[in-house]
């Protein structure tokens, strides 16, 4: 079985999807979005060993490392967290160095699932978000496969890195999509995550064709693109496909969670966010949300 | 039978006598003079302390800023069945009521000493509709403008506990028949002004209305209104059933979140338990239409438990010896209120057959069992909280198991309704409770971090309870875009058997305190020292000052 590094699962999520839902957040993403709200989720933990003497509580715990088959120690460290003695206080991930975060656990689609299934009752499905979901292509496969066979929706958040169109196998399993789109034009986008944009809308194209496109989302920081520019042709194409009930969710940028260095950007105005969801409506969506 | 009874010599109940002063009084003044009836033997002794300290009660009552003149005439008249003591109590009952605050075991929530009318009075409407009633001079209800004029009349004529009604009816089946010819605006601007007086003359928001579970244009119309008034009376439940569409509690959770209501009913629960026939009233009470409850008082577990040594002897000595003294209160404040006070034979509501005395039932009610276990454990070392252990909640429940035993087992003639037991009933607690969380609630502030880990624990309770319980969530404003969020957390319940559930925005300005609902704009005003509407206002900021009600964790 395939498994994931799991940043945190939050058993009941009023904001990823519709519906009540169960998120499970994946560590990792291929961009570097400046305004990233959690960007612990961004890298893999080296393991450095930065992070432990920032635990009060002591869940993290240096250890060496272990070779399981041979049982021989190699001499290296990792960061070892125990969930148990976790006050979740966030001073390990604002302390690390490296956009990571320690305070993660590697587990299995079986062990994600153990989870979601005391949700049952409550819950009408599951989101995997990230960091960027389809990192973990093989371990998502077989989650959402679970997840179908007890009854309960599948919805991924993507930033669109990832090629949807060529991987029918996890589309079968897969709800839709909750879509990041960011700057349109590709070199807004390059400067705002580091990456190009490419994929991202011809994802957009084939999602909202596929019937697949759940929401769309759009973080608005106008000093950073052209966010005008973002809703209108996003708008513009979902309505030339006939995709109008697709949510577009727009998104005001709040500096909290957000690294230092760029603290500084400035949260849209809210008129400036109407205008927004006025250009959307004019182009005839039928569900527009600012939050 | 007059003359039978004088030859006889013997003297006969007062209630008897004041049925042949009816028939004869004024013809046979003579005789009626010398017709024997008993004069109550007065039961408990007043002392002139006592009677010196009830004095100076009713003087703060005449005085108090914060009393409206509505306020103050329904405390006087308590005040003056308080110098009563024609009940026959069960001897231990002193020291177990009428004591210091913190040792109290039985509350009888200032139910006077003389019942004269049922606690809670839930009449059958439709019939009213129906058939008018001759008492009140009123023909049936022809259309819509009659049948809301006529129910604000008889709301008038209801009394309860509260001398205002408990219980205005399913409204959508009482009145959908009545706007079928209408069109939606003239409903909704009738409505309105109909609310608003009902808000605004029903003084207390211990006043419950009902819908559901099939969806109606009614009930969606009634929910538009409510949303834009946010008044908080009356109450309002939505019972939600399988069948129950899923548009129809959308709306109820839109306009719970602009009004705090409705709360949500598990319907086929209900149902199960107390018939078709079932409404719910006042706070949360599940009682029958035609009837209701006779009297409630409760258990005050956190202090019970302090008379106990330890888990042991609180489940074999002192808890049952507790609820055997309450039982009898309850017994004979109901054969008091049933053979002496005379109000079922002498109010129009009984004689014209809008309830039936053998449709009321009686409420055995409990606070503070999340404090009770908490205490127990320490008392034998133990630090694992109710609600974060399992081991605290098994006890709980063992708990609530001798409780309900206690109950099934326990005989009342006048109960006929429900096997001629009680019902039990988790209260939500008064404004003067501390260190007691409502029937068995989690204690604010303690609630588990996860929502679903809280509902793991409620729904092991909810069952005991089906004369009500009910559990409330302030939730995050995020949740006005993702309703169905509620909606998924509503059905997940039902499912599992919780009973009740309530919801909120957390920063609404009608907000839930324990089962009613008050607005802090309210609060805040007679914090001020003016004196408000509504007596609930007044329980609301003494709940929300003692019983922390601002600080539940929001979801
Ligand atoms: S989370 Fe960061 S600081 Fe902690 S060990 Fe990993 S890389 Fe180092
Ligand atoms: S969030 Fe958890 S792991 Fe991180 S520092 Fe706090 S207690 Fe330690």
């Amino acid at each position: 079985m395939a498994k994931a590094t799991v940043n945190k699962i939050i058993s009941f999520s009023s904001v990823d999807g519709p519906g009540n839902r169960t998120a499970v957040f994946l560590q990792g993403c291929g961009f570097d979005c400046r305004y990233c709200h959690n960007p612990e989720t961004i890298h893999a933990c080296i393991h450095c060993g930065e992070c432990v003497k920032y635990c009060k509580p002591g869940a993290l715990t240096l250890v060496e490392e272990n070779v399981r088959a041979a049982d021989q120690r190699t001499g290296r460290k990792r960061v070892h967290y125990d969930i148990t003695k976790c006050v979740f206080c966030d001073e390990c991930f604002r302390h690390c160095p490296h956009g990571a975060s320690a305070r993660t656990r590697e587990l299995t689609a079986e062990q994600v699932m153990r989870e979601v299934r005391r949700n049952k009752p409550f819950i009408r499905g599951i989101t995997v978000s990230g960091g960027e979901c389809t990192l973990w292509r093989d371990f998502l496969l077989e989650l959402l496969s679970l997840a179908k066979a007890e009854g309960l929706g599948t919805l991924l958040d993507s930033n669109g890195s990832y090629a949807f169109s060529e991987d029918p196998e996890l589309m079968a399993v897969t709800d839709g999509v909750m879509l990041d789109v960011k700057a349109w034009s590709r070199e807004e986008h390059l400067r705002v995550t580091g990456q190009d944009n490419a994929c991202v809308l011809r994802n957009l194209e084939w999602l909202a064709a596929a019937g697949k496109l759940t929401e769309v989302r759009t973080v608005v920081v106008p000093e950073l693109f052209d966010c005008r520019q973002t809703v209108r042709e996003v708008s513009a194409l979902l309505a030339g496909l006939g995709c109008l009930d697709a949510r577009y969710k727009i998104i005001r940028y709040r500096p909290m969670g957000v690294r230092e260095e760029y603290k500084s950007l400035t949260p849209p105005t809210e008129e400036f966010l109407q205008k927004l969801v006025g250009v959307a409506v004019g182009y005839g969506l039928s569900d527009v949300v600012v939050v | 039978m007059l003359r039978r009874e004088l030859r006889s010599g013997k003297t006969i109940p007062a209630e008897r006598f004041a049925r042949r002063y009816m028939e004869n009084g004024f013809k046979n003044r003579f005789l009626m003079n010398e017709l024997k009836y008993e004069v109550r033997v007065m039961k408990r002794i007043l002392t002139p302390e006592i009677i010196e300290e009830k004095r100076k009660e009713i003087y703060e009552t005449i005085v108090d800023p914060t009393s409206s003149h509505e306020q103050k005439v329904t405390y006087l008249a308590r005040h003056a069945e308080n110098f009563m003591t024609v009940l026959d109590e069960p001897e231990e009952l002193d020291e177990l009521m009428r004591c210091d605050i913190d040792t109290r075991c039985i509350c009888n929530l200032f139910e006077g000493d003389a019942p004269y009318r049922p606690r809670y009075i839930c009449i059958d409407f439709p019939k009213f509709l129906r058939e008018g009633s001759e008492f009140l001079q009123l023909g049936p209800a022809k259309d819509f403008a009659e049948a809301l004029t006529n129910l604000m009349i008889m709301y008038h004529n209801i009394p309860s506990i509260t001398n205002y009604p408990v219980f205005i009816g399913d409204l959508d089946e009482l009145l959908g028949p009545y706007i079928e010819d209408l069109d939606d605006e003239t409903v909704k601007k009738a409505l309105r002004l109909w609310l608003t007086m009902v808000d605004r003359t029903i003084l207390d928001s211990f006043c419950h209305s009902d819908i559901g579970p099939k969806a109606s244009r009614f009930g969606y119309l009634l929910m538009e209104v409510e949303s834009e008034l946010e008044n908080a009376v009356p109450n309002l439940t939505m019972r939600v059933s399988k069948d129950t569409p899923d548009d129809f509690i959308l709306a109820g959770v839109k306009c719970a979140l602009h009004s705090a209501k409705p709360s949500f009913a598990n319907d086929e629960m209900f149902r199960s338990e107390l018939g078709d026939d079932y409404c719910i009233a006042s706070c949360y009470n599940g009682l029958l239409k035609g009837g209701g409850s006779y009297t409630l008082s409760r258990l005050i577990l956190s202090n019970i438990a302090k008379k106990a040594e330890g888990i042991e002897d609180f489940k074999t000595n002192v808890l049952p010896h507790v609820c055997d003294v309450m039982a009898r209160y309850m017994d004979e404040r109901i054969r008091f209120l049933v053979e002496e006070s005379g109000w079922f034979t002498n109010s129009f509501l009984a004689r014209e057959g809008f309830v039936r005395r053998d449709k009321f039932t009686a409420m055995f009610g409990l606070v503070g069992l999340a404090e009770c276990v908490n205490l127990l454990l320490e008392k034998e070392g133990c630090t694992e909280r109710f609600g974060h252990s399992d081991r605290a909640n098994q006890l709980g429940v063992e708990i609530m198991d001798i409780i309900d035993h206690f109950n099934k087992n326990h005989y009342n003639p006048y109960c006929e309704a429900t096997d001629h037991h009680f019902l039990l009933h988790a209260q939500v607690g008064i404004e003067s409770d501390h260190d007691c969380s409502p029937g068995t609630r989690i204690p604010i502030g303690e609630e588990p971090d996860e929502l679903v880990d809280h509902l793991n624990c409620i729904k092991l309770f909810h069952k005991y309870f089906p004369s009500g319980t009910g559990d409330i969530f302030p939730v995050d404003l995020t949740v006005h875009k993702n309703p169905q969020y509620v909606l998924d957390i509503i059905r997940g319940s039902l499912g599992i058997d919780i009973r009740y559930l309530s919801f909120y925005a957390s920063d609404s300005d009608v907000i839930r305190v324990t089962g009613y609902l008050v607005k802090r704009s309210e609060m805040e005003k007679l914090d001020a020292g003016q004196n408000v509407r509504q007596n609930t206002t007044g329980l609301g900021l003494g709940a929300a000052k003692n019983c922390k009600i601002l600080d539940r964790r929001i979801r």
